[in-house]
Order: C-alpha cells, then sequence, then structure tokens
C-alpha cells in the first residue's frame, strides 16, 4: 500500500464522513416529530426537510470523493504489485521456474491480482463504512438515552460474533470448494486433450463415472458450504428485530416515566435499522473479501519464493587462461529430486574449440550446459568460464558471454528485427542479415516480402518448426558470443541444411567456442571433443574415431544411425 | 450494454433443467412470498407499538405495547427460518443444475465427433463446461430470487403505502424511478471506459503469457529488464484507464442513494404535514414512522430489479454458450445390428477412400489399400502429406466422405466403435498422460490388470527402469505437465499401455520420435515381437524402421504415389529414392 497512503487514508476518511451525516438523519427526524409536528409547526418541519436535502448533498459529495481516491488507491496499490511481482518473477532462477510451474504464475499474475484489486477497492470503500455505522448508531444511541442503549451495547456483540462465526467456520470450506472445482477443470482438460487416446481405449464409461464422483463431490461441498453460510442474513435479521423489540418496549417505560420522548424512541428504532442494513451490505461484501484474501495470499507466496540464485555485482579479476569452460567434478541434483541428475561432472574445454554433447534421453545432455549459463547452480563442484567460478560473476555479465540456443525455439510477438534484437540490442540491419545468413535463414527471410519488418506471432505460429530453429540461432549469433550453446537446435532441419549450418558456425571469425548437444552422431561426428553422457555420467570423451574404439554406448548410437539406418 | 438475444429456445431448454426441481422451486416460491409479506407486516407493527407512547409520560399502556413487541419478536425469528429455510433450497436447487448441466455437457463430449474437439480450442470448451455453467445457474437462480421478491417486495409496499395514505404512496411511487434512470445513464457512460479496460487488460495478459511463459529463454538473454520495462508501460495504461472505469461506475450506488435520500426527505415532509394538517387522523406519528422505514425498503429491490435483469440476460448469454455445446450434433450412434468386432485376424482393405476435413480441400482422394493379417505397412511422407489422416480414417475418429474401408471384410461402419478402437493398439508422437499414478496410467486399457502384469508390460518397454526410481514408484502420480517425466518417458509409458493390452492390430503414428536411438532399439525389439502375427501401421522416419516394413506408402499431398518394398522401391527411383538419396547427402558433407 506504499505510496497511496494519501488516498488510502482521504478515502475511508471521507467516507465516515458521509456515515457520521447519514448518522444525524434520525436525530432530525426525531425533532420533526416531537417539536415540529407536536407543535404544528409546519415552517420548522420545511427546515427539517431541507436540513436532511442538505446532509443527503454533503453525503453525496463526500462519497463521490471517497470513491475517487478508493478507486486511485485500489488500481494504484495493484499496479505496483504487479509491477514488483512482474519483476520478482523475472528474477526467479530455472530451480523456482520448474517448482512453480509457469501457468500457475500466469494465473496469479492475472485472476489472482484482479480479484485482491477489486477487494482493496471495496475494503476501502465499503469496509469501513459498516463497522462505523454500527459503531456510531450505538455512540448515538447513548447520546439519546443511556438504558435504552444498552440493548445495543448487548446487540452489537452478538452480531459481531454471528457474522465473525460464520465467516471463520466457511473460509476453510470455500477453500475446499475451490479445490474440488479445480478438479472438475482437470478432468474436463484432460479429456480433451486425450480425446483420442481414450477413444481408443474405449474408456468413455469410466471417464463419465470420473467426472461425475467429481461434480458430486463439489456439489456436496458446495451444498455444506451454502448451509452455513446461508445463517447470517436469517440470524442477523432476527437479532436485530428481537433487539428493536426489546428497545422500544424499554422505551415505552421511559416514556411512560417521562424520560424520553416519541420522537426519541423512533430515532432509536431508526438507528437499529441502520445497523441491519449495514450488517446485510458487510455480509455480502464479506465473500467478495474473503476470495480476495485468498487470491492475495497466492499472490503472497510468489513473493516469498527467493531466488535460489544470487547475484554477484562484483566484476570478478580476469585470469589468464586459455581454458574457457571447465567442469570440476561438478554434481547437479534438481530440487525435490531424491537423485542427482549429473555425476562428477569433470572435463574442460579450451577456446575456439567444438564440443559434442551425445547421449540418450534423460542422460543429462541439458543439465550439463544449463550449468555453463549457472541456470543451475551445481550441488558439488564448481564450474568456470574463463577460469573464474560462474558464481562469482555476476549473472548478466556471464550470460552475455554466452549465447544459447534452447531446445525449444521459442520466439516473441513482434517483427524479426524485434527478435533478433534480443541479442543484441544495437544491432544494424547488415548485422542481423549476416547472423540470419550465417543461421541458414536468409531464405526464409527472403521468402516474406516485408522482410526484417516480418512480424512473427505469438508463439511464433506462422513460422515452421525449423524456420523458428534457425532465427533462434540466429538471435544467438548477434551476441556475438564467446560460448555459443546449440541445445539440440537442428533437430527440425534436414542433414544437409544442418551440416551447412555447422560449416558456417566453424567458420565465424570471432571463433566461439561451440557447444552441440545432439542425438545424431553425424552432428558431432567433426567435433573436436565428444561428451558421452549416460544416466548423468560421463562415459566416453574423445574424438569421433576414439571413441568409437573405446566407448561401448558411443557405438551403440552410432551403429544405430548409420549402417545405413539413418532418417528419412 | 451487451446485446443478448434472448432466444426462446434457449429459455425453453433452461426450463427443461428447471423442471426437475419444480417442487422445490415453487416451495422456494411459497416462502419468498411469506417472508416479504411478514417483512412488510413488521413495521406497521411497531408502528403501533409507537402510537401507543404518543401521549407522553404516564399514559402508555404497557401490556398493549408488551404483546404488540412480542407479536414483532416471534415474527422476526419465523422470518428468519423461513429465510434460511429458502435459501437452503435454492441452493440446493442451483448448485443440482450446475452438476446436472455439467454431467450433461461432459456426457456430450465423450461422444462427438473429433472434428468437434479439433476445430475448437480447449480453453473455450473448458470454459463452458466450468464458469459458464456457474454464472448460468447463479445467475439465473439468484437473478429469479431476486427478480421474484424483489417484485413483490415492490408490490407489497405500494399496497402496504396505499392502505396508510394514498398521498405519500403518490411521493413514494413517482420519485423512486428516478434513481433507475441515474444509474441507467451512468451505466451507459461508463461502458466504453470498460470496454478500455478490458482491452488493455488483454494487451498485459498478452504480455505476461509470453514473457513469464517463456522466461527461461527472456532469462538466457539478460532480456529482463526490457521485459519488465514493457510491461511497466502497458501497467500504467492499464492503470490509467481502470481508475477512470471504477471510479464512474462506483457512482451508481451513491447517487441512487441520494436520490433515495431525497425521496427520504419528501417523505418526512409530506408525512408531517399530513399528520399535523389531519391532527393525527389520516396519518398517526406511528404511521409515518411505518412509512419511513418502506421508504428506505422500498428503494433497495427498486435499483436490484434492474441489476437482476442484466444480470439474467447474462446467465441466459452463457446457458446458450453452454447448450451450443450439449446441442452439438454427436457421433452417428452405432447401428443396433452393428457386430462386435472379436477374434480379429487384421484383414484391412480400403477401396476408393475419399475423405477431407473441408469441403474446399480435398486431402486424399481415390485411396486403395489391400492388407492382408500380419502384415507390416509403413507410411512415408513429408509433413501434411495425410499420414495422420489415414491413421483418423482407420480409427474411425473419422469417417470416410467415399468409399470405404473394411475389417476382415466387414465394413468399419457396421462395426461397434468400442470394439474397432480397441482392436488397435495406438500409440501417438503427442504423449497423453492423465492426472493419476504410473500405474493406473499404464493400465488405462485394462483396469483389471494385476500389479506383476502392469510392471511385466513396463520391462517390455523399458520403463520399469525409470520408473523404479521415481519418488513413489508405480505410484507417482504424474500429469501431462508434470516435471517428473521428460517427453522420451512419457513416450515409453504410453508403449507400456500397448504391451498391457496387446491388442490384435497396431497403429504406431512416431510412437519412439522422442526416445534416443539406443533405446528406441531396445523398444523395436519389443514391438517387433509384438508386430509378429498383428496387423500393423507405422509412421516413422527412421530407416531401419520403414526397411522392415512389408509394404512401404509413399504418400504425398493425400495420394499414395508409391507402394511397395524398400528394394522394389529404391529400384524404381522415385519419390522414395528420392528422399532416401537426401539422406546420404547430408552425410557427404562431413
Amino acid at each position: 500500500m506504499k505510496g497511496y497512503i494519501k488516498e488510502s487514508i482521504i478515502s475511508p476518511f471521507f467516507k465516515l464522513l458521509e456515515a457520521s451525516f447519514e448518522l444525524f438523519v434520525p436525530l432530525v427526524v426525531a425533532s420533526i416529530i416531537d417539536i415540529g409536528i407536536a407543535n404544528k409547526d409546519k415552517d420548522f418541519v420545511v427546515q427539517r426537510c431541507l436540513i436532511l436535502v442538505a446532509l443527503a448533498v454533503i453525503g453525496l459529495c463526500c462519497t463521490l470523493l471517497a470513491q475517487y481516491y478508493a478507486a486511485k488507491a485500489a488500481v494504484g496499490f495493484s499496479t505496483k504489485v504487479k509491477h514488483s511481482l512482474f519483476s520478482h518473477i523475472q528474477s526467479l532462477s530455472y530451480t523456482e521456474i520448474d517448482t512453480l510451474g509457469t501457468s500457475t504464475m500466469i494465473t496469479r499474475m492475472t485472476s489472482d491480482m484482479n480479484q485482491v484489486q477489486s477487494g482493496v477497492n471495496l475494503t476501502l470503500r465499503l469496509f469501513m463504512r459498516s463497522p462505523f455505522i454500527v459503531f456510531g448508531a450505538m455512540i448515538m444511541a447513548f447520546t439519546i438515552d443511556v438504558s435504552s442503549a444498552l440493548v445495543f451495547a448487548v446487540a452489537i456483540p452478538v452480531l459481531g460474533l454471528v457474522v465473525f462465526g460464520i465467516m471463520c467456520a466457511t473460509i476453510p470450506l470455500h477453500k475446499r470448494v475451490q479445490a474440488k472445482l479445480d478438479r472438475v477443470l482437470g478432468i474436463t482438460r484432460e479429456n480433451l486433450t486425450g480425446a483420442r487416446v481414450i477413444r481408443a481405449f474405449a474408456n468413455e464409461e469410466n471417464e463419465r463415472q470420473e467426472f461425475r464422483n467429481a461434480t458430486s463431490e463439489l456439489n456436496f461441498a458446495q451444498k455444506f458450504v451454502g448451509k452455513i453460510s446461508v445463517i447470517m442474513n436469517p440470524a442477523t435479521y432476527a437479532i436485530v428485530n428481537i433487539a428493536i423489540s426489546i428497545l422500544i418496549w424499554q422505551g415505552a417505560i421511559r416514556v411512560d416515566m417521562g424520560d424520553l420522548t416519541q420522537g426519541q424512541v423512533i430515532a432509536l428504532y431508526n438507528y437499529m435499522s441502520q445497523i441491519l442494513v449495514e450488517l446485510i451490505k458487510l455480509a455480502n461484501l464479506i465473500v467478495t473479501i474473503t476470495k480476495a484474501v485468498a487470491c492475495g495470499n497466492r499472490v503472497q507466496a510468489v513473493f516469498e519464493i527467493e531466488p535460489s540464485i544470487t547475484d554477484n555485482s562484483t566484476i570478478p579479476e580476469p585470469v589468464k587462461t586459455d581454458i574457457s569452460v571447465e567442469f570440476r567434478h561438478a554434481y547437479l541434483r534438481y530440487a525435490g529430486a531424491s537423485e542427482t541428475s549429473l555425476d562428477d561432472i569433470d572435463f574442460s574445454v579450451k577456446r575456439g574449440e567444438v564440443v559434442g554433447i551425445i547421449g540418450g534421453t534423460g542422460s543429462g545432455k541439458t543439465s550439463l550446459i544449463n550449468l555453463i549459463s549457472r541456470f543451475y547452480d551445481a550441488c558439488d563442484g564448481e564450474v568456470l568460464v574463463d577460469g573464474v567460478n560462474v558464481k562469482s560473476y555476476p549473472t548478466e555479465l556471464l550470460r552475455s558471454k554466452i549465447g544459447v540456443v534452447p531446445q525449444r525455439a521459442v520466439l516473441f510477438s513482434g517483427s524479426i528485427r524485434e527478435n533478433m534484437k534480443w541479442g543484441n540490442e544495437g544491432a544494424t540491419d547488415e548485422e542481423i542479415i549476416e547472423a540470419i545468413t550465417t543461421a541458414q535463414a536468409l531464405d526464409v527471410l527472403e521468402s516474406k516480402p516485408q522482410g526484417l519488418d516480418f512480424v512473427i506471432e505469438q508463439g511464433g505460429k506462422n513460422l515452421s518448426g525449423g524456420q523458428r530453429q534457425r532465427f533462434t540461432i540466429a538471435r544467438a549469433l548477434l551476441k556475438r558470443p564467446e560460448i555459443l550453446i546449440l541445445d539440440d537446435s537442428a533437430s527440425a532441419l534436414d542433414y544437409a541444411t544442418d551440416a551447412r549450418l555447422r560449416a558456417s558456425i566453424a567458420g565465424l571469425d570471432y571463433k566461439p567456442t561451440v557447444f552441440i548437444v545432439s542425438q545424431r552422431t553425424a552432428s558431432i561426428a567433426n567435433a573436436d571433443k565428444i561428451v558421452v553422457l549416460d544416466d548423468g555420467a560421463i562415459v566416453g570423451i574423445g574424438a569421433h574415431e576414439e571413441l568409437l574404439d573405446s566407448c561401448l554406448v558411443y557405438r551403440e548410437i552410432y551403429n544405430s544411425q548409420f549402417k545405413g539406418e539413418g532418417e528419412i | 450494454m451487451k446485446k443478448s438475444k434472448l432466444k426462446l429456445s434457449t429459455i425453453k431448454q433452461v426450463l427443461k433443467y428447471v423442471k426437475r426441481y419444480t417442487p422445490l422451486l415453487i416451495l422456494s416460491i411459497l416462502f419468498a412470498t411469506a417472508t416479504v409479506a411478514l417483512t412488510l407486516y413488521i413495521p406497521i407493527v411497531i408502528g403501533q407499538a409507537i402510537d401507543l407512547l404518543a401521549n407522553g409520560a404516564g399514559t402508555v399502556d404497557r401490556s398493549a405495547v408488551w404483546n404488540l413487541l412480542l407479536r414483532v419478536g416471534i415474527i422476526a425469528v419465523i422470518i428468519g427460518l423461513l429465510q434460511w429455510i429458502m435459501s437452503n433450497i435454492n441452493n440446493k436447487i442451483t448448485y443440482n443444475i450446475v452438476r446436472d448441466v455439467r454431467n450433461e455437457a461432459f456426457d456430450k463430449l465423450q461422444g462427438l465427433p473429433l472434428k468437434y474437439i479439433d476445430s475448437n480450442s480447449y480453453g473455450g470448451i473448458v470454459s463452458r463446461i466450468v464458469s459458464d455453467v456457474d454464472q448460468f445457474a447463479d445467475g439465473l437462480l439468484m437473478g429469479f430470487t431476486q427478480l421474484f421478491t424483489g417484485v413483490i417486495t415492490v408490490l407489497g409496499t405500494i399496497i402496504f403505502l396505499i392502505l396508510i395514505n394514498f398521498k405519500i404512496a403518490l411521493v413514494v411511487v413517482l420519485l423512486t424511478p428516478l434513481s433507475l434512470f441515474v444509474a441507467n445513464f451512468i451505466a451507459k457512460k461508463t461502458y466504453s471506459m470498460f470496454h478500455e479496460q478490458s482491452k488493455t487488460r488483454a494487451e498485459q495478459t498478452a504480455i505476461i503469457d509470453e514473457m513469464v511463459g517463456n522466461l527461461k529463454v527472456v532469462k538466457a538473454f539478460s532480456h529482463e529488464d526490457e521485459a519488465i520495462e514493457e510491461f511497466d508501460e502497458v501497467n500504467g495504461r492499464l492503470q490509467k484507464c481502470s481508475v477512470k472505469a471504477i471510479f464512474f461506475s462506483s457512482l451508481v450506488n451513491p447517487t441512487t442513494r441520494f436520490v433515495n435520500a431525497l425521496v427520504y426527505a419528501a417523505t418526512a415532509l409530506v408525512g408531517a404535514f399530513t399528520v399535523i394538517g389531519s391532527g393525527g387522523l389520516a396519518l398517526s406519528v406511528g404511521a409515518l414512522s411505518s412509512v419511513l422505514s418502506y421508504a428506505t425498503q422500498y428503494a433497495k429491490p427498486f435499483n436490484e430489479i434492474s441489476g437482476v435483469v442484466s444480470e439474467l440476460q447474462n446467465a441466459l448469454a452463457c446457458a446458450d454458450r453452454i447448450f451450443e455445446l450439449i446441442n452439438e450434433k454427436s457421433e452417428e450412434p452405432d447401428a443396433s445390428d452393428a457386430i462386435c468386432l472379436t477374434d480379429v485376424n487384421g484383414n484391412i482393405s480400403l477401396q476408393d477412400v475419399f475423405f477431407s476435413y473441408t469441403d474446399e480441400q480435398r486431402l486424399i482422394e481415390s485411396l486403395s489399400l489391400d492388407v492382408s493379417h500380419g502384415q507390416r505397412i509403413a507410411i512415408v511422407g513429408p509433413t501434411g502429406c495425410g499420414k495422420t489422416t489415414l491413421i483418423n480414417l482407420l480409427m474411425r475418429f473419422y469417417d470416410v466422405k467415399g468409399g470405404s474401408i473394411s475389417v476382415d471384410g466387414t465394413d468399419i461402419r457396421d462395426i461397434t466403435r468400442a470394439s474397432l478402437r480397441e482392436s488397435y493398439g495406438m500409440v501417438l508422437q503427442e504423449t497423453w498422460i492423465r492426472h493419476a499414478s504410473i500405474k493406473d496410467n499404464i493400465a488405462i486399457g485394462n483396469p483389471n490388470a494385476s500389479d506383476e502384469e502392469i510392471i511385466q508390460a513396463a520391462r517390455l518397454s523399458h520403463a520399469h527402469s525409470f520408473i523404479k526410481r521415481l519418488p513413489n514408484g508405480y505410484d507417482t502420480i504424474v500429469s501431462e505437465d508434470s516435471s517428473l517425466l521428460s517427453q522420451g518417458q512419457k513416450q515409453l509409458l504410453c508403449i507400456a499401455r500397448i504391451m498391457l493390452c496387446l491388442p490384435p492390430m497396431l497403429i504406431l503414428d512416431e510412437a519412439t520420435s522422442s526416445i534416443d536411438t539406443r533405446t528406441e532399439i531396445k523398444i523395436q525389439e519389443a514391438f517387433a515381437l509384438m508386430m509378429k502375427n498383428r496387423t500393423s501401421f507405422i509412421v516413422a522416419h527412421r530407416l531401419s524402421t520403414i526397411r522392415e516394413a512389408d509394404i512401404i506408402l509413399v504418400m504425398k499431398s493425400g495420394k499414395i504415389i508409391e507402394q511397395g518394398s524398400h528394394d522394389e522401391l529404391l529400384a524404381k527411383k522415385g519419390f522414395y529414392y528420392e528422399l532416401y538419396h537426401s539422406q546420404f547427402e547430408g552425410y557427404g558433407e562431413n
């Protein structure tokens, strides 16, 4: 709420002003009855009714101000929170992204935040008002007649107990309903994505049954929470009316004794009625507020996640070495995993060398290269770039040295030029075209009449998989990185293009150190050094011919692909 | 305001769901009427009690006051009870209708042709079944009860007012609608602001989707600051238009309250004058206090009614969307004399098959093929050549537009879909893992399988070793977006499903595309064992798989352009030869 303190105070303040003016209304009415009617004084009545109108006008002005500042504060607040939430999410490292999942983060930033915003807005506008009217009415009652007002002093705590008791009882139940609803949603989604499989196994009847179970569980939970929450209105209604009866009874005795007038009893009665109206409003509000609080908690949970990789702001002393990347007995264990994904990785790569990394599914190829950019931290051992531990670099400096082409070719909505500039903010069109040429994507560019201004849709939907891959390679090349990492980035390219791509990368004038991750032996056979991974451990390291001789795993992979058994 | 046409057919269909709960609904209406009547009666009783206080000290008839007040207390308790029962009934109706509609929509989903599912976004269908149903039921029933109680409250108030004093009744009835005009005026003015707000919000969601969804790439390029900058720009714009929209829409309540306060003042004025003018005969002070409390009570339902109308409209719009789904044409049901396939041999014959997804674009034209028991058919060709379409036709996910497909001499349209589909074991490139344990995921085709059988199937598909290492082994709960499984491991699970039920025919559509070559060789061995004596269709890229096929179908733009064994096709020097050749060009440059 910081930065909107002024608004957050002004808004309830005007709301309270409005409420206090409203509290004068019964007094005015009482005087109409006791003085105006009793004395048959028409002028007095007119005058008092004008006061009523004046009170209404002042009340309107106050609320308008209150609403304006409430809107300003609530929106301003949520804008700020969204900004910090977005920045916070951007600061998270891969480990947190994995545990939390991006889809959760997206819902928390969008729908949860909207709920929080309307919750704050309503709280500022109404939540303060209701308790104020309730207590204000009680105080006004005391000014009229102390002994009658004692009824208020008893009724209000009882009402409070009912309202808050029901609220406390239903909040956890609402959560349960939400969980059941999520399940219904999950099954529906699953049945759409898996329609073919479900039908292939003729499993429709089971799915129906499961869905029925889920909906009836939801139905049961909804009715259960409903039973409790619907007590609120009838109970408050009955209590208030009983209180009114007692109040008037008290009033009658006091009038009989000459301590009170009829008009004053009416005023007391009106105060009690006002309390009822406010409580009903409050009850309706509580649902929105509890929802907002639940959403707020979910947002808060994201804020509480600390990025596991913290930045080092001091630039490390450069070390004189011709080793570009070195792994020293590095191990990696993912959060929540029981076993390590990388075991004792130990090798070094000289500047300008080309390294091939090969291995089966889940053998740890991507994990290994993710350590170089410090997307994850090694749980034991160390990784060095240019002779310095990656943990000693400011991450931005480290990552500026490295051009990564990830497995999944992701482009962003915007022109080709904008996408390319991700690699280098200040790149000229010539540089961009040069990089695109190296990445073998010039023909794609030339096929688009708009050239670099061709607008890529969200997710790159208007490009084929192979085209996307080549553009992501070009994007990485624009960085002129010292280390270029291609993580299975040529999988959608045919062999010929793949080979041309590797040749043009080998011909780059700035001679980057290149890591090529691949499942194809053909893509890495020419590398200076090939690292063979199996189940997270290095089982062979060396040049193609050596490995064919010495490494069983490599030979098996090679044989499965060569011997005339390639791909079409 | 959103214009939604109120279709008569929609309302009729809504009534169909409500009909089941007619007794409850009648009960609810009765209770509502009673509640309203009693609620309106209370101020009158209180007014009478207050009148007994008119003459001040020493004149109050205590026992009369006591009796009246006792009545108020008892009525209040009765109203509370009635309200509580009524709310429970309403909840029951609402939630049950939600359940009924959802179940029916889901049943529908199971029977819809795949064409519908393929051509509609999943998100759209899910939101129909989840949020539209909720809004429909909430809006409809809340709207209905509010409308109903609102109308009788308004009517009741008018009647009671007229009974008390005609002049005052006129003041209240004439002035209150003012608040409606004010509310409508504001709503119209704010519509464009809300439109602007939702447009900007959509823009922001798109950025969030992209930058958070691809956070890993953003980080790899240290692009966080630029992303935040872009986000802030939209965020700032959203702030401006949100403040406007929220502020102007929040004017409705204060202004109507203001109008009501004016009505209140007018009532007090006219009331007081009447009391003074008639010396308390035409209107007593107690009656005046009843009238004043009516004036406040009357405004509330009056204002609500206008809201209810738009709520009802919205509910019907939601209902419309759900019914669109429910009324969608189902797959033609199996004929009553449809044959249940048993002991399948696996002789498949395609006669002159035509097929297209849309009328404009023909995809498969005059395709004929005879496959006999135990043969292995490899389908080869560039992307979009119709390989997957052929599978859709074989499994009868889509019906042919011309010609026929038969299994063991019976047209597949004369066979029950379930038995036809169960005769095929299908593994697709796109995996599907349901939110359930590994064990349940494997047993999907055979829920009665024993643990031993499941483990055996997992062993055959080389999934056992990684399953063993999962936190809870075979009982580990997984789902499609679970990070516990790699794409290749998911594919192995899908293969294990087939290994468990061993159907007589197989369809493997790039079944091993995400599996590394070493594991693949092992799975191929298992497949080879399985394919013995089973007719199998294989879509593949890898030559090793293709070469062993009995028949290779080379497809290009929906047609089979070449057909034969590997050696025959190479000798032909046609399209297949070219495809095969292109591979070695790739190696040549190494």
